[in-house]
């Protein structure tokens, strides 16, 4: 007995708490994609330097935030300088709606030209937050570290494996949920968000009922500069800010968005879990696992790993394929054919 | 057919085809004068190749509007095809875990080709994705179990030098067409997968299909050694060491040297032949692979023209400027969008492998998109999309610009902060930034372009039928 609760102790430790974590980021970050997608129609490439571009601002706040000895008690002083990377990060995005999109949205151009011309913004972005904070990691992370600790989980419950849960696991997971849920109210029940959803279903029928297109699109840049910058943020507080990671958030994304179909809010964030949970239970090695649930003789020898870490990309990539071959519209029926 | 607005007067683009030309030919010479002949040589190189690179990329933008994000996995699986094919094998590798590691490639494909049948026989059935994934991962999970113990084994055999199975030992121009045939393999499978769906979804899946690659390259030792890298690869043209001694070649470098040499006397003049025989094998060398680059890219560059001005290329650039008419037609658009993104990569795969000749190395940790996905895309823009000329003026320009404008960037800041003292944070910082303002004004060239000069230096031509 105690044997199944330790093996279930390490699943929920090792695959359960980060999947959920990971899955909320790349949730967060999804939503911004098919954000611009319905609005927009372009595939936003810029999505993941968006996302680091936030984080540098958001570092530097905290810098600035600590220097003057101001910090949030147990929760990292991070917190605090999240709206000043949001506010910064909208500024830019609309400079490059401004510069860049506006143009080809009155020329009614291509969606590749758009997703093009936003290959173009990431290369910037991407020389940009390399140039203000450098190539190198970064921690930024302050406050408690664990909401529960090894000692505490081991003295309530006498198990030899234990159940950790990081500040900024529980925070993610926190702050995810409240965004959503704004979002979603937003959506439903605001005048704009109303607006911005028939703007989405069908443009011309909205600009004949007097909805102003400007304001559609600023707002929805807006939005995904939060939910971008909270994205990045959170991830850069759980596993520390790599500026190529941010890069390579962008795969998982799209993946998730085209799992749960694009344009819709409710599959990006079921496609965000599904990446999340994939990659996780993938590449996790299973031998100590197994060796609790199976009689000492049957115990494995080696890692027991389907696909070292190295590959992670690997499973994104798969699932999009697959997806794309069995039901390209998604699971919640995107509208793109 | 009226003018296009984009089309210049036919008199006036031969003319400024002469001009731009002409200018880049300029530029390259005076590096030679200014630098030294030896580093033009090595910048006409990549130029060269940078402009057979760049014809992939116009034959799937600029011919058919297809958007390959993904062009650094086909020129690392050029790469690939060089070590695949000109390396000796290594032969206590192959006894040591050859078979194991065959037959596990063997198990994996069959996994692949049953899941794909599997996928035929349920299309549209329920629980058709959870057997399709039980497939997957059961193969996966067999060909592990067989793969792995093979791998260390061969990884085990003199780690230091070699650890891996090696190529084929055959000669290292044969690897030019293997690697076009693997990027083509691998553009056939993503294609048939993304084609026919919107072109999105091509850009998203070649991103992902070429870091894979990479990533593949990097991490699977017993194939490429990894982050290891693998040196000294085989070459098509002589060496200087040999070449410095060879009698024909001294003979050579001493008659065209005859005016200078002359004047010497008979010891002193072996002395001066000396640093002339190092510095003329190096230049020897150069040219010799430039002439074979020469030769690779007016081959790709004549049958590029004689496909975009077939009855096929018309044809193809009917699809691009109107899919839906195109399709009314009763033209296959999907299938010459395969063919195209196929043909493209091809040519992406021959200029990768040609660059791991040119550096006699494979370094797989050495790919990066900026530099082989990103800046391709900017010589493709910059030349002119749709022209074949524009392409290659654009690989020549642009990496023109990105190689001397470290040197010049550099010299910039230094003399804007030359006022600042030598330890000061801000002029450090800003020296050590100067590599990332080059990806920044190449991302600003490309949006510039792209927004006041979409047709770029050479505009795409048409030929007239009256």
């Amino acid at each position: 007995m105690t044997d199944v609760l330790n093996a279930l102790v390490l699943f929920a430790n090792f695959i359960f708490v980060p999947a959920l974590t990971y899955g909320s980021q790349l949730a967060l970050g999804a939503l911004g994609v098919t954000m611009i997608y319905s609005v927009l129609r372009f595939s936003n490439f810029a999505q993941g330097e968006t996302m680091a571009f936030g984080t540098v601002i958001t570092i530097l706040g905290t810098w600035g935030l600590q220097a003057l000895g101001v910090n949030l008690g147990f929760l990292p002083t991070a917190l605090l300088a999240l709206p000043l990377g949001i506010a910064v990060t909208a500024g830019l995005l609309l400079l490059t709606d401004k510069y860049v999109y506006r143009y080809y949205r009155t020329q009614r151009s291509a969606s590749i030209t758009f997703v093009m011309a936003s290959l173009g913004v990431m290369f910037i972005m991407n020389g940009l937050i390399r140039l203000i904070l450098g190539p190198g990691d970064q921690n930024f992370t302050d406050g408690e570290r664990f909401v529960l600790s090894a000692s505490a989980f081991k003295e309530w419950s006498g198990l030899d494996e234990v159940l950790v849960i990081r500040t900024t696991q529980a925070l993610t997971v926190i702050l995810a949920i409240i965004l959503v849920a704004l979002l979603f109210w937003f959506l439903q029940k605001t005048k704009t968000g109303k607006a911005m959803r028939a703007y989405a279903d069908n443009e011309n029928l909205a600009l004949l009922s007097g909805i102003n297109p400007d304001r559609i699109v600023m707002i929805t840049w807006i939005i995904t500069a939060a939910f971008a910058t909270t994205a990045g943020v959170l991830y850069g507080l759980d596993k520390g800010y790599k500026p190529l990671a941010y890069f390579h958030l962008l795969l998982p994304i799209f993946a998730a968005v085209i799992v749960g179909g694009i344009g819709r809010p409710i599959g990006a964030i079921a496609g965000g879990f599904i990446i999340a949970f994939s990659e996780v239970i993938l590449t996790y090695a299973y031998k100590k696992f197994l060796a609790y649930l199976l009689p000492s003789d049957l115990a494995p020898d080696g890692l027991v790993q389907l696909l070292s870490t190295e590959y992670k990309l690997a499973i994104s990539f798969i699932i999009l394929v697959v997806v794309l071959l069995i039901k390209p519209t998604g699971l919640f029926k995107g509208k793109v054919i | 057919m009226s003018q296009r607005p984009h089309e210049i007067a036919r008199g006036n683009y031969y003319l400024r085809v002469i001009v731009v030309f002409t200018l880049m030919a300029g530029l390259l010479a005076l590096v030679g004068f200014m630098q030294s002949w030896s580093l033009a040589l090595t910048i006409v190189n990549l130029c060269l190749i940078s402009a057979v690179m760049a014809l992939g990329v116009n034959i799937q933008w600029g011919f058919a509007g297809l958007f390959n994000v993904g062009i650094m996995g086909f020129a690392a699986l050029g790469g690939l095809a060089v070590l695949l094919v000109a390396m000796p094998p290594v032969k206590e590798a192959w006894a040591a875990g050859g078979i194991r590691v065959i037959f596990a490639l063997i198990i994996f494909t069959a996994a692949i080709a049953l899941t794909l049948h599997t996928h035929k026989r349920l299309k549209g059935k329920r629980g058709h994705g959870l057997a399709l994934s039980a497939i997957l991962i059961v193969g996966i999970i067999i060909s592990r179990f067989v793969l792995d113990p093979g791998v260390a084994a061969i990884e085990a055999v003199n780690p230091s030098s070699t650890g891996y199975l090696g190529g084929l030992g055959l000669p290292v121009v044969f690897a030019w067409l293997v690697g076009g045939a693997l990027a083509a393999g691998v553009a056939w499978l993503i294609g048939k997968i993304t084609l026919g769906l919107r072109a999105d979804y091509l850009a998203i899946a070649t991103l992902g299909i070429s870091e894979i690659l990479v990533a593949v390259m990097r991490n699977e030792d017993w194939l490429t050694r990894g982050v290891k890298n693998v040196t000294n690869l085989p070459r098509p043209v002589p060496y200087e060491i040999e070449l410095q001694q060879a009698p024909w070649f001294i003979d050579l470098v001493a008659r065209w040297n005859a005016d200078s040499l002359g004047l010497l006397g008979e010891s002193a003049r072996a002395s001066a032949l000396q640093p002339l025989l190092i510095e003329g094998s190096t230049i020897f060398v150069k040219l010799c692979y430039a002439g074979l680059f020469l030769v690779v890219l007016l081959v790709i560059y004549q049958l590029a023209e004689l496909a975009l001005n077939s009855p096929w290329g018309r044809m193809v650039r009917a699809i691009r400027d109107n899919e839906v008419a195109a399709d009314a037609m009763g033209k296959d658009v999907t299938g010459r969008h395969l063919q195209i993104f196929v043909l493209g990569s091809a040519v992406v795969g021959i200029a990768g492998a040609m660059l791991v000749t040119l550096d006699s190395q494979f370094t797989p940790g050495s790919y990066n998109p900026l530099r082989y996905t990103f800046l391709i895309w900017v010589m493709v823009i910059v030349g002119g999309s749709g022209n074949n000329l524009g392409a290659i003026i654009g690989g020549f320009l642009v990496w023109f610009i990105w190689v001397e404008a470290e040197p010049i960037g550099f010299w910039f800041i230094s003399l804007l902060t030359s006022g600042m003292g030598d330890d000061n944070g801000l002029r450090k910082h800003l020296l050590d930034s100067a590599q990332y303002m080059r990806v920044i004004i190449m991302g600003s060239v490309l949006l510039l372009v792209m927004r006041f000069s979409p047709w770029g230096i050479l505009p795409e031509q048409t030929k007239q039928f009256k």
